[in-house]
């Protein structure tokens, strides 16, 4: 690929962020400002956890190779904006008042499960280095790095819990996370279905001078 | 005074075609113009700053047209409120369908602030215009039976959107109890910031309960049923055990996703604690005696 398409992808990522700060500076934000940021950092969140999540299927379905080295790119901004989230939340939300923000994390469901989304992503992107992948091995890297499906989950159900009645968007997202998952798991299962088929299939043979 | 004749002579004949196609909003000006004027009203100053008419016309829960508070401002901008009848029905002595301004002319509107607290945790300080609910009720003369008071909103999902999903049960129903609405507190409402109610606010006829969370002022009224069973109000079957019947607007009692201790009125950058009631301490009596907690 180009040389210069990454920084361009890097400057796209920061675009949200931009968009928030332009409306900001004009006043445009409406009516609830720290909602809309609170929304807005949500939503995107969720975004980049699918677009991190959709390289693998995209890149081996289209054979578009390079795409892989986006990857690490799109989980990190999806970390910066959970991390300008939780910022929003602690800052302008509770004032960093401690008492409330963990009466809250231990007994509004949906924050427990946006918090635990946020947790999950830690040490993703405290071992997203090239460094970190020799240190644990690939295997152990990879293992760690599952830990996006449970981190989107959450994030998901996060947002359906939160919702007043319509869920019709968060549901969107779920829908796409649910492809994005089955693919994973249809790669993971059909080796061993054919396996088992070839088995008994060689197992008939098998059985056939017997009979 | 030159209104009164508009008003006794057809309008049709003698005002220019302009004026008359826009007769509510002629009328309704006069009589809000009016309202501004009646003097001594102990509710018409409110100590905290009234918000500013942008922000309430521009972020509106009404999830008849869409439940993305940004859009109703668009969606309803076309909205027909005329002609608009509301139908008084139920245990009533006079059950009559009536032309929506005549039910402007039954009382004489005054300006109200109220703080408004949204069940989501915000909250506005709106100037209505109106008069007392009580004012049409005892003009509907209630029989004894009636001990509830539901109010409908239009069913009209060719011009509001959001009734063509069903993200709630439409059409929306609202309900208070006899004494609720009896109370001088609760307002019929069709005006705000002296003018008629903009659409996205609950045109033509609204009402508003501001001890009460905000999903409890039923917008775009038309019909008012007297009853003497407990009205199932469209939250309340959503959600059961999120939305109660009373919603009294109440720090002690969360909702139970989130806390109902602080809100963040709009305008400003640090929350405001709630308050019991949402400082209206003269309802109070209504509840003597009730577990708030139970009957949330």
């Amino acid at each position: 690929m180009i040389r210069w398409f990454k920084p361009i992808v890097f400057l796209a990522c920061l675009a949200p962020l931009a968009q928030l700060g332009w409306k900001a500076y004009n006043q445009a934000l409406g009516a609830n400002p720290i909602e809309v940021i609170t929304h807005s950092t949500g939503d995107w969140i969720l975004i980049f956890l699918l677009i991190t999540l959709a390289v693998t299927p995209v890149r081996k379905l289209t054979g578009q190779l390079w795409l892989i080295r986006y990857r690490r790119m799109f989980g990190l901004f999806a970390f910066f904006y959970a991390m300008l989230h939780f910022l929003t939340y602690i800052w302008l939300d509770k004032f960093f008042d401690v008492h409330e923000i963990l009466a809250d994390v231990a007994k509004r469901r949906f924050i427990t499960m946006g918090f635990t989304g946020f947790v999950l992503l830690i040490p993703l992107a405290l071992t997203s280095t090239k460094g970190s992948i020799r240190r644990l091995g690939g295997k152990r890297w990879q293992a760690l790095h599952r830990l996006i499906y449970f981190s989107a989950i959450a994030g998901v159900i996060h947002y359906v819990w939160l919702v007043k009645a319509d869920i019709r968007k968060p549901l969107q997202y779920a829908f796409v996370l649910g492809i994005l998952l089955t693919y994973r798991i249809v790669v993971w299962a059909l080796p061993k279905i054919r396996a088992k088929k070839t088995a008994t299939l060689s197992g008939r043979r098998m059985e056939l001078p017997r009979g | 005074m030159l209104i009164k004749k508009a008003v006794d002579i057809p309008s049709s004949e003698i005002t220019p075609k302009n004026v008359y196609l826009n007769r509510r909003k002629f009328l309704a000006g006069t009589i809000i113009s009016g309202a501004a004027a009646v003097a001594g009203m102990s509710l018409r100053e409110l100590a905290e700053p009234t918000n500013v008419l942008k922000d309430v016309s521009n972020y509106n829960n009404y999830y008849e047209f869409s439940t993305d508070k940004y859009e109703p401002a668009k969606l309803a901008k076309d909205f027909k409120t005329q002609p608009w009848s509301v139908t008084i029905d139920g245990q009533v002595k006079k059950k009559q369908v009536l032309d929506v301004d005549t039910v402007m002319k039954m009382a004489t509107p005054e300006e109200r602030i109220y703080r408004h607290r949204c069940v989501e945790g915000w909250s506005i300080v709106v100037p209505w215009v109106g008069f007392s609910l009580s004012e049409l009720i005892k003009k509907a003369e209630p029989l004894p039976k009636a001990t509830f008071v539901e109010f409908t909103t239009v069913l009209d999902p060719n011009h509001m959107p959001g009734q063509r999903t069903g993200v709630l049960d439409w059409p929306y129903v609202e309900g208070l109890r006899m004494d609720e609405a009896m109370h001088p507190l609760a307002l019929l409402c069709f005006g705000m910031y002296g003018e008629t109610l903009p659409n996205q606010d609950g045109a033509p006829l609204r009402i508003v309960v501001p001890w009460k969370y905000g999903f409890k002022s039923a917008k775009a009224i038309v019909r008012i049923h007297f009853t003497d069973k407990q009205p199932v109000n469209t939250w309340n079957k959503s959600a059961p055990n999120e939305y109660g019947f009373y919603s009294n607007v109440n720090p002690n009692v969360d909702h139970p996703r989130w806390s109902q201790a602080k809100e963040r009125r709009l305008g400003e950058f640090f929350k405001r604690p709630t308050l019991m009631f949402n400082g209206y301490d003269q309802v109070a009596s209504l509840y003597s005696g009730m577990d708030l907690k139970k009957n949330f």
